[in-house]
Protein backbone atom coordinates (compact mmCIF):
# COMPACT_ATOMS: atom_id res chain seq x y z
CA UNK A 1 0.00 0.00 0.00
CA UNK A 2 2.95 2.78 0.82
CA UNK A 3 4.88 1.84 -2.71
CA UNK A 4 1.53 2.31 -4.13
CA UNK A 5 0.89 5.27 -2.53
CA UNK A 6 4.36 6.31 -3.29
CA UNK A 7 4.24 5.84 -7.16
CA UNK A 8 0.95 7.44 -7.22
CA UNK A 9 1.93 10.64 -5.73
CA UNK A 10 5.49 10.77 -7.55
CA UNK A 11 3.08 10.61 -10.95
CA UNK A 12 1.16 13.24 -9.90
CA UNK A 13 3.38 15.82 -8.62
CA UNK A 14 5.83 14.88 -11.77
CA UNK A 15 2.84 15.50 -14.07
CA UNK A 16 2.21 18.51 -11.92
CA UNK A 17 5.57 19.55 -12.20
CA UNK A 18 5.92 19.36 -15.96
CA UNK A 19 2.49 20.95 -16.61
CA UNK A 20 3.09 24.30 -14.26
CA UNK A 21 -0.49 24.61 -13.79
CA UNK A 22 -0.18 24.70 -9.95
CA UNK A 23 3.03 27.58 -10.41
CA UNK A 24 1.03 29.02 -13.34
CA UNK A 25 -2.36 29.28 -12.97
CA UNK A 26 -3.51 28.02 -9.53
CA UNK A 27 -0.91 30.26 -7.28
CA UNK A 28 -1.97 33.51 -9.12
CA UNK A 29 -5.43 32.78 -8.72
CA UNK A 30 -4.82 31.77 -5.28
CA UNK A 31 -3.36 35.53 -4.17
CA UNK A 32 -5.59 37.01 -6.50
CA UNK A 33 -8.57 36.03 -4.69
CA UNK A 34 -6.74 37.18 -1.77
CA UNK A 35 -6.30 40.48 -2.87
CA UNK A 36 -9.90 40.55 -3.78
CA UNK A 37 -10.78 39.37 -0.31
CA UNK A 38 -8.85 42.08 0.98
CA UNK A 39 -10.58 45.03 -1.52
CA UNK A 40 -13.95 43.41 -0.15
CA UNK A 41 -13.55 44.75 3.15
CA UNK A 42 -12.49 48.12 2.00
CA UNK A 43 -8.94 49.32 1.59
CA UNK A 44 -8.98 50.93 5.46
CA UNK A 45 -10.22 47.64 7.08
CA UNK A 46 -8.49 44.80 5.08
CA UNK A 47 -4.78 45.44 6.44
CA UNK A 48 -6.64 46.03 10.35
CA UNK A 49 -9.00 43.41 10.24
CA UNK A 50 -9.99 40.49 12.90
CA UNK A 51 -11.24 38.80 9.83
CA UNK A 52 -8.00 38.42 7.94
CA UNK A 53 -7.71 34.48 9.65
CA UNK A 54 -11.44 33.77 8.22
CA UNK A 55 -10.68 35.80 4.67
CA UNK A 56 -7.69 33.20 4.26
CA UNK A 57 -9.47 30.33 4.71
CA UNK A 58 -12.31 31.08 2.47
CA UNK A 59 -9.58 31.75 0.08
CA UNK A 60 -7.83 28.48 0.92
CA UNK A 61 -11.38 26.48 0.57
CA UNK A 62 -11.62 27.65 -3.13
CA UNK A 63 -8.57 27.27 -4.24
CA UNK A 64 -8.78 23.66 -2.71
CA UNK A 65 -11.27 23.13 -4.66
CA UNK A 66 -9.69 24.32 -7.77
CA UNK A 67 -6.53 21.78 -7.27
CA UNK A 68 -9.12 18.81 -6.23
CA UNK A 69 -10.84 19.57 -9.25
CA UNK A 70 -7.41 19.00 -11.09
CA UNK A 71 -6.31 16.04 -9.48
CA UNK A 72 -9.62 14.25 -10.65
CA UNK A 73 -9.39 15.78 -13.91
CA UNK A 74 -5.39 13.78 -14.57
CA UNK A 75 -8.24 10.77 -14.19
CA UNK A 76 -11.06 11.94 -16.22
CA UNK A 77 -9.28 11.77 -20.05
CA UNK A 78 -10.95 8.51 -21.93
CA UNK A 79 -9.57 5.27 -20.53
CA UNK A 80 -6.80 5.96 -17.93
CA UNK A 81 -9.12 5.16 -14.87
CA UNK A 82 -9.71 1.66 -16.85
CA UNK A 83 -5.79 1.78 -17.49
CA UNK A 84 -5.18 1.91 -13.51
CA UNK A 85 -7.62 -0.24 -12.63
CA UNK A 86 -6.04 -3.42 -15.41
CA UNK A 87 -2.49 -2.66 -13.18
CA UNK A 88 -4.55 -3.85 -10.46
CA UNK A 89 -3.14 -1.43 -7.76
CA UNK A 90 -4.13 -1.45 -4.04
CA UNK A 91 -6.99 1.02 -3.82
CA UNK A 92 -5.55 2.46 -0.36
CA UNK A 93 -2.70 3.27 -1.83
CA UNK A 94 -4.11 5.14 -4.78
CA UNK A 95 -5.80 6.78 -2.54
CA UNK A 96 -3.34 7.99 0.01
CA UNK A 97 -0.73 8.66 -2.90
CA UNK A 98 -3.45 11.24 -4.28
CA UNK A 99 -3.99 12.69 -0.84
CA UNK A 100 -0.37 13.15 -0.46
CA UNK A 101 -0.03 14.80 -4.05
CA UNK A 102 -2.89 17.10 -2.84
CA UNK A 103 -1.77 17.82 0.33
CA UNK A 104 2.13 18.78 -0.61
CA UNK A 105 0.42 21.04 -3.41
CA UNK A 106 -2.30 22.25 -1.01
CA UNK A 107 1.47 23.54 1.42
CA UNK A 108 2.65 25.34 -1.58
CA UNK A 109 -0.73 27.45 -1.57
CA UNK A 110 -1.04 27.19 2.13
CA UNK A 111 2.48 29.08 2.56
CA UNK A 112 2.40 31.38 -0.74
CA UNK A 113 -1.32 32.79 1.06
CA UNK A 114 0.01 32.84 4.59
CA UNK A 115 2.74 35.01 2.81
CA UNK A 116 0.11 36.90 1.46
CA UNK A 117 -1.66 37.96 4.33
CA UNK A 118 1.11 39.07 6.16
CA UNK A 119 1.74 41.09 3.09
CA UNK A 120 -2.39 42.18 2.18
CA UNK A 121 -3.69 41.88 5.08
CA UNK A 122 -0.99 42.77 7.53
CA UNK A 123 -1.50 39.39 9.90
CA UNK A 124 1.73 39.13 12.06
CA UNK A 125 4.39 37.41 10.59
CA UNK A 126 5.32 35.68 14.41
CA UNK A 127 2.15 34.66 14.45
CA UNK A 128 1.91 32.92 10.93
CA UNK A 129 4.62 30.94 11.73
CA UNK A 130 3.12 29.91 14.53
CA UNK A 131 -0.23 28.72 12.95
CA UNK A 132 2.17 26.85 10.28
CA UNK A 133 1.45 23.45 11.55
CA UNK A 134 -1.71 23.97 12.14
CA UNK A 135 -2.43 25.25 8.89
CA UNK A 136 -0.33 22.48 7.55
CA UNK A 137 -2.40 20.07 8.96
CA UNK A 138 -5.99 21.36 7.93
CA UNK A 139 -4.40 21.45 4.53
CA UNK A 140 -3.53 17.81 4.86
CA UNK A 141 -7.32 17.02 5.99
CA UNK A 142 -8.97 19.52 3.27
CA UNK A 143 -6.25 17.19 0.76
CA UNK A 144 -7.74 13.96 2.34
CA UNK A 145 -11.48 14.52 2.09
CA UNK A 146 -11.00 16.58 -1.43
CA UNK A 147 -9.58 13.13 -2.65
CA UNK A 148 -12.60 11.29 -1.45
CA UNK A 149 -15.43 13.62 -2.32
CA UNK A 150 -13.68 14.02 -5.53
CA UNK A 151 -13.89 10.38 -6.09
CA UNK A 152 -17.90 10.49 -5.98
CA UNK A 153 -17.93 12.57 -8.91
CA UNK A 154 -15.86 11.38 -11.13
CA UNK A 155 -17.55 10.09 -14.87
CA UNK A 156 -20.60 11.75 -13.57
CA UNK A 157 -22.82 14.81 -14.98
CA UNK A 158 -21.39 18.13 -13.90
CA UNK A 159 -19.17 17.14 -12.13
CA UNK A 160 -17.36 20.75 -11.91
CA UNK A 161 -20.58 22.13 -10.39
CA UNK A 162 -20.66 18.83 -8.35
CA UNK A 163 -17.75 18.73 -6.66
CA UNK A 164 -18.48 22.10 -4.57
CA UNK A 165 -21.95 21.06 -3.25
CA UNK A 166 -20.35 17.60 -2.09
CA UNK A 167 -17.19 19.08 -0.76
CA UNK A 168 -17.86 22.27 0.66
CA UNK A 169 -20.13 21.37 3.47
CA UNK A 170 -17.63 18.70 4.53
CA UNK A 171 -15.13 21.60 4.84
CA UNK A 172 -16.86 23.78 7.16
CA UNK A 173 -15.85 22.14 10.52
CA UNK A 174 -12.33 22.93 9.06
CA UNK A 175 -13.11 26.62 8.17
CA UNK A 176 -14.31 26.83 11.90
CA UNK A 177 -11.19 25.01 13.05
CA UNK A 178 -8.76 26.70 10.81
CA UNK A 179 -9.78 30.16 11.84
CA UNK A 180 -10.33 29.77 15.09
CA UNK A 181 -6.81 28.31 15.58
CA UNK A 182 -5.13 31.15 12.85
CA UNK A 183 -7.44 33.93 15.32
CA UNK A 184 -5.81 32.05 18.60
CA UNK A 185 -2.35 32.14 16.52
CA UNK A 186 -2.22 35.79 15.93
CA UNK A 187 -4.72 37.22 18.67
CA UNK A 188 -4.08 35.26 21.86
CA UNK A 189 -5.77 31.82 22.97
CA UNK A 190 -5.90 28.36 23.33
CA UNK A 191 -4.69 26.32 20.18
CA UNK A 192 -4.85 22.64 21.21
CA UNK A 193 -8.31 22.11 21.10
CA UNK A 194 -8.28 23.01 17.62
CA UNK A 195 -5.41 20.90 16.82
CA UNK A 196 -7.62 17.84 17.96
CA UNK A 197 -10.83 18.58 15.73
CA UNK A 198 -8.43 18.87 12.65
CA UNK A 199 -6.26 15.61 13.65
CA UNK A 200 -9.34 13.29 14.52
CA UNK A 201 -10.91 14.74 10.96
CA UNK A 202 -7.68 14.05 9.07
CA UNK A 203 -6.96 10.46 10.99
CA UNK A 204 -11.48 9.99 10.00
CA UNK A 205 -11.61 10.95 6.53
CA UNK A 206 -7.58 8.65 6.09
CA UNK A 207 -9.35 5.48 7.71
CA UNK A 208 -13.15 6.12 5.76
CA UNK A 209 -11.05 7.19 2.25
CA UNK A 210 -8.53 3.90 3.08
CA UNK A 211 -11.68 1.50 3.28
CA UNK A 212 -13.75 3.04 1.13
CA UNK A 213 -12.20 3.95 -2.45
CA UNK A 214 -11.75 0.58 -3.70
CA UNK A 215 -15.63 0.68 -4.05
CA UNK A 216 -15.83 4.05 -5.33
CA UNK A 217 -13.39 3.26 -8.12
CA UNK A 218 -15.01 0.04 -8.66
CA UNK A 219 -17.73 1.61 -9.57
CA UNK B 1 -45.97 -4.30 2.94
CA UNK B 2 -49.35 -4.43 1.90
CA UNK B 3 -51.45 -1.58 0.64
CA UNK B 4 -54.15 -2.37 3.33
CA UNK B 5 -50.77 -1.90 6.33
CA UNK B 6 -49.66 1.30 4.25
CA UNK B 7 -53.05 2.70 4.14
CA UNK B 8 -53.49 1.37 8.07
CA UNK B 9 -50.05 3.78 8.41
CA UNK B 10 -51.56 6.71 6.64
CA UNK B 11 -55.02 6.83 8.51
CA UNK B 12 -52.67 6.21 11.67
CA UNK B 13 -50.83 9.17 11.21
CA UNK B 14 -53.20 11.39 10.60
CA UNK B 15 -55.51 10.97 13.43
CA UNK B 16 -52.54 11.01 16.13
CA UNK B 17 -51.30 14.27 13.53
CA UNK B 18 -55.17 15.98 14.50
CA UNK B 19 -55.08 14.93 17.83
CA UNK B 20 -51.99 16.95 17.96
CA UNK B 21 -53.16 19.91 16.43
CA UNK B 22 -56.63 19.76 18.82
CA UNK B 23 -53.97 19.09 21.96
CA UNK B 24 -51.72 21.85 20.89
CA UNK B 25 -54.18 24.38 19.63
CA UNK B 26 -57.08 24.24 22.31
CA UNK B 27 -56.53 21.69 25.27
CA UNK B 28 -52.63 22.61 26.84
CA UNK B 29 -52.33 26.25 28.62
CA UNK B 30 -50.13 28.49 26.97
CA UNK B 31 -46.78 28.51 28.76
CA UNK B 32 -45.78 30.41 31.99
CA UNK B 33 -42.49 32.12 29.87
CA UNK B 34 -43.31 31.71 26.16
CA UNK B 35 -47.52 32.11 26.43
CA UNK B 36 -48.54 30.70 23.33
CA UNK B 37 -45.26 30.21 21.36
CA UNK B 38 -44.80 27.23 22.99
CA UNK B 39 -47.22 25.37 20.76
CA UNK B 40 -45.05 25.48 18.00
CA UNK B 41 -42.38 23.28 20.29
CA UNK B 42 -45.71 20.58 20.04
CA UNK B 43 -44.01 20.19 16.12
CA UNK B 44 -40.39 21.04 15.64
CA UNK B 45 -39.11 18.72 17.93
CA UNK B 46 -41.47 16.20 16.28
CA UNK B 47 -40.01 17.25 12.90
CA UNK B 48 -36.53 17.25 13.86
CA UNK B 49 -36.59 14.14 15.58
CA UNK B 50 -38.24 12.57 12.39
CA UNK B 51 -35.74 14.49 10.10
CA UNK B 52 -31.87 13.77 11.90
CA UNK B 53 -32.90 10.31 13.29
CA UNK B 54 -35.54 8.04 12.26
CA UNK B 55 -35.22 9.45 8.32
CA UNK B 56 -31.50 9.74 8.38
CA UNK B 57 -31.21 7.00 10.45
CA UNK B 58 -32.91 4.78 7.82
CA UNK B 59 -31.53 6.36 5.26
CA UNK B 60 -27.70 5.34 6.78
CA UNK B 61 -28.44 2.06 7.55
CA UNK B 62 -29.87 1.05 4.06
CA UNK B 63 -27.12 2.72 2.55
CA UNK B 64 -24.55 0.27 5.02
CA UNK B 65 -27.06 -2.88 3.91
CA UNK B 66 -26.43 -1.80 0.45
CA UNK B 67 -22.75 -1.22 0.69
CA UNK B 68 -22.14 -4.62 2.32
CA UNK B 69 -21.95 -7.31 0.11
CA UNK B 70 -24.15 -10.08 1.67
CA UNK B 71 -26.99 -7.47 2.02
CA UNK B 72 -26.40 -5.64 -1.25
CA UNK B 73 -29.77 -5.44 -2.98
CA UNK B 74 -31.67 -2.15 -5.17
CA UNK B 75 -34.02 -2.17 -2.45
CA UNK B 76 -31.91 -0.80 -0.31
CA UNK B 77 -30.59 1.69 -2.78
CA UNK B 78 -34.31 2.44 -3.04
CA UNK B 79 -35.00 2.66 0.93
CA UNK B 80 -31.85 4.53 1.52
CA UNK B 81 -32.72 7.15 -1.28
CA UNK B 82 -36.74 7.85 -0.35
CA UNK B 83 -35.66 8.27 3.61
CA UNK B 84 -33.04 10.60 2.56
CA UNK B 85 -35.43 12.29 -0.13
CA UNK B 86 -38.74 12.54 2.86
CA UNK B 87 -35.51 13.67 5.42
CA UNK B 88 -34.84 17.03 3.13
CA UNK B 89 -38.27 17.80 3.59
CA UNK B 90 -38.03 17.42 7.58
CA UNK B 91 -35.21 19.26 7.89
CA UNK B 92 -36.18 21.81 5.79
CA UNK B 93 -39.69 21.92 8.01
CA UNK B 94 -37.70 22.03 11.44
CA UNK B 95 -35.69 24.64 9.99
CA UNK B 96 -38.77 26.58 9.41
CA UNK B 97 -40.76 26.30 12.09
CA UNK B 98 -37.54 26.88 14.18
CA UNK B 99 -37.29 30.27 12.74
CA UNK B 100 -41.05 31.12 13.40
CA UNK B 101 -40.47 30.25 16.75
CA UNK B 102 -36.65 32.37 17.15
CA UNK B 103 -38.29 35.39 15.78
CA UNK B 104 -40.40 36.36 18.88
CA UNK B 105 -38.31 34.82 21.09
CA UNK B 106 -34.30 35.62 19.95
CA UNK B 107 -35.84 39.01 17.58
CA UNK B 108 -34.13 37.49 14.51
CA UNK B 109 -35.43 34.68 11.94
CA UNK B 110 -31.52 33.12 11.86
CA UNK B 111 -28.99 33.09 14.61
CA UNK B 112 -25.54 31.80 14.15
CA UNK B 113 -25.99 29.21 16.61
CA UNK B 114 -24.54 25.68 16.60
CA UNK B 115 -27.81 23.56 16.62
CA UNK B 116 -28.88 25.62 13.94
CA UNK B 117 -25.91 25.96 11.54
CA UNK B 118 -25.31 22.32 11.71
CA UNK B 119 -28.81 21.39 10.88
CA UNK B 120 -28.87 23.65 8.23
CA UNK B 121 -25.26 21.91 6.88
CA UNK B 122 -26.61 18.42 7.20
CA UNK B 123 -29.46 19.75 5.07
CA UNK B 124 -27.16 20.72 2.33
CA UNK B 125 -25.80 17.93 2.41
CA UNK B 126 -28.41 15.99 1.53
CA UNK B 127 -29.76 18.08 -1.32
CA UNK B 128 -26.02 17.48 -2.23
CA UNK B 129 -27.46 13.55 -2.19
CA UNK B 130 -30.01 14.58 -4.28
CA UNK B 131 -28.08 16.09 -6.65
CA UNK B 132 -25.06 13.70 -6.77
CA UNK B 133 -27.93 10.67 -7.15
CA UNK B 134 -29.20 12.24 -10.63
CA UNK B 135 -25.15 12.66 -12.14
CA UNK B 136 -24.86 9.34 -12.05
CA UNK B 137 -26.83 7.07 -14.61
CA UNK B 138 -25.56 3.87 -13.77
CA UNK B 139 -27.54 2.22 -11.10
CA UNK B 140 -24.98 0.52 -9.77
CA UNK B 141 -22.02 3.23 -9.48
CA UNK B 142 -25.43 5.78 -8.51
CA UNK B 143 -26.11 3.25 -5.59
CA UNK B 144 -22.48 3.18 -4.53
CA UNK B 145 -21.60 6.67 -4.44
CA UNK B 146 -24.78 7.89 -2.54
CA UNK B 147 -24.49 5.06 0.01
CA UNK B 148 -20.56 6.03 0.25
CA UNK B 149 -21.66 9.69 1.08
CA UNK B 150 -24.67 9.23 3.18
CA UNK B 151 -22.00 7.27 5.40
CA UNK B 152 -19.35 9.95 5.22
CA UNK B 153 -22.30 12.65 5.80
CA UNK B 154 -23.54 10.52 9.05
CA UNK B 155 -20.93 12.23 11.06
CA UNK B 156 -23.28 15.22 11.17
CA UNK B 157 -25.85 13.69 13.29
CA UNK B 158 -24.12 13.35 16.66
CA UNK B 159 -22.23 16.83 15.82
CA UNK B 160 -25.95 18.12 15.96
CA UNK B 161 -26.79 16.29 18.55
CA UNK B 162 -24.27 17.13 21.50
CA UNK B 163 -24.07 20.71 19.36
CA UNK B 164 -25.69 22.20 22.31
CA UNK B 165 -23.73 20.38 25.02
CA UNK B 166 -20.26 21.54 23.16
CA UNK B 167 -21.11 24.98 22.47
CA UNK B 168 -22.46 27.69 24.66
CA UNK B 169 -25.43 28.28 22.07
CA UNK B 170 -29.41 30.01 21.99
CA UNK B 171 -30.75 26.72 21.36
CA UNK B 172 -31.53 25.22 24.89
CA UNK B 173 -30.50 21.96 25.95
CA UNK B 174 -32.79 18.58 25.82
CA UNK B 175 -36.45 19.69 25.61
CA UNK B 176 -38.04 16.57 27.40
CA UNK B 177 -35.85 14.49 29.05
CA UNK B 178 -32.88 15.58 31.15
CA UNK B 179 -29.60 14.23 30.55
CA UNK B 180 -30.23 12.57 34.75
CA UNK B 181 -32.87 11.26 32.77
CA UNK B 182 -35.94 13.36 34.81
CA UNK B 183 -38.79 14.67 32.78
CA UNK B 184 -38.63 18.36 31.77
CA UNK B 185 -42.10 18.57 30.59
CA UNK B 186 -45.10 17.32 32.57
CA UNK B 187 -49.18 16.41 32.23
CA UNK B 188 -51.32 17.75 28.83
CA UNK B 189 -47.79 19.31 27.54
CA UNK B 190 -46.03 15.88 27.73
CA UNK B 191 -49.07 13.66 26.00
CA UNK B 192 -49.37 16.36 23.18
CA UNK B 193 -45.50 16.54 22.53
CA UNK B 194 -45.41 12.27 22.45
CA UNK B 195 -48.51 11.76 20.28
CA UNK B 196 -46.90 14.36 18.35
CA UNK B 197 -43.86 12.30 18.12
CA UNK B 198 -45.18 9.52 17.17
CA UNK B 199 -47.65 10.90 14.71
CA UNK B 200 -44.87 12.49 12.69
CA UNK B 201 -42.34 8.75 13.03
CA UNK B 202 -45.75 6.95 11.43
CA UNK B 203 -46.35 9.83 8.64
CA UNK B 204 -42.59 9.24 8.08
CA UNK B 205 -43.31 5.41 7.83
CA UNK B 206 -45.90 6.14 5.56
CA UNK B 207 -44.00 8.60 3.23
CA UNK B 208 -41.45 5.61 2.88
CA UNK B 209 -43.70 2.86 2.16
CA UNK B 210 -45.78 5.00 -0.51
CA UNK B 211 -42.39 6.16 -1.89
CA UNK B 212 -40.57 3.09 -1.84
CA UNK B 213 -42.94 1.83 -3.97
CA UNK B 214 -43.28 4.56 -6.77
CA UNK B 215 -39.96 3.63 -6.92
CA UNK B 216 -39.92 0.08 -7.20
CA UNK B 217 -42.61 1.01 -10.31
CA UNK B 218 -40.76 3.16 -11.50
CA UNK B 219 -37.33 0.86 -11.97
CA UNK B 220 -39.84 -1.88 -12.90
CA UNK B 221 -40.68 0.13 -15.94
CA UNK B 222 -37.06 1.41 -17.19
CA UNK B 223 -36.51 -2.70 -16.92
CA UNK B 224 -39.42 -3.22 -18.85
CA UNK B 225 -38.60 -0.43 -21.39
CA UNK B 226 -34.98 -1.92 -21.99
CA UNK B 227 -36.05 -5.42 -22.42
CA UNK B 228 -38.32 -4.34 -24.90
CA UNK B 229 -35.70 -2.34 -26.54
CA UNK B 230 -33.25 -4.99 -26.61
CA UNK B 231 -35.92 -7.20 -28.01
CA UNK B 232 -36.86 -4.85 -30.82
CA UNK B 233 -33.02 -4.74 -31.88
CA UNK B 234 -32.94 -8.58 -31.83
CA UNK B 235 -35.87 -9.03 -34.23
CA UNK B 236 -34.18 -5.74 -36.09
CA UNK B 237 -30.70 -8.28 -36.18
CA UNK B 238 -32.81 -11.25 -36.83
CA UNK B 239 -35.03 -9.76 -39.45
Amino acid sequence: MIRVAWLVAMKDLRIEMRSRVLLWQVVPFAVLSLVLAGLALGPEKAGSSSSAPGLFYLVVLFVALAVVQRSRGLESTPGTRASVATLGLDPAGVFLGKSLALTLELWVLGVTLLGGSVLFLHIALVGALKALPNVAVTLGVMATAGTLYGALTTGGDGPVTLLPLLTLPAFVPLLVAGERSLSAALYGGPLWEWWVIVVVALVAYAAVGIAVYGVLEES
Amino acid sequence: MTSKSSRWLGWSSVVLLSVTAVMGLWVTPPDVVQGDLVRLLYVHPALAWVALYVSFGTAVVAAGLYLWPRTRSEQMDRVSYCAMEISVVFIALTLVTGSIWGRPTWGVWWAWDARLTSTAILGVFEVAYLALRRANDDPDTRARRSGVFVILTAVNVPIIHFSVIWWKTLHQGASVLTSTGSLNVHGSMLWTMLISFVGFTTLFFWFLVRRVALESARGARQHAALDAALEMRRREGVG
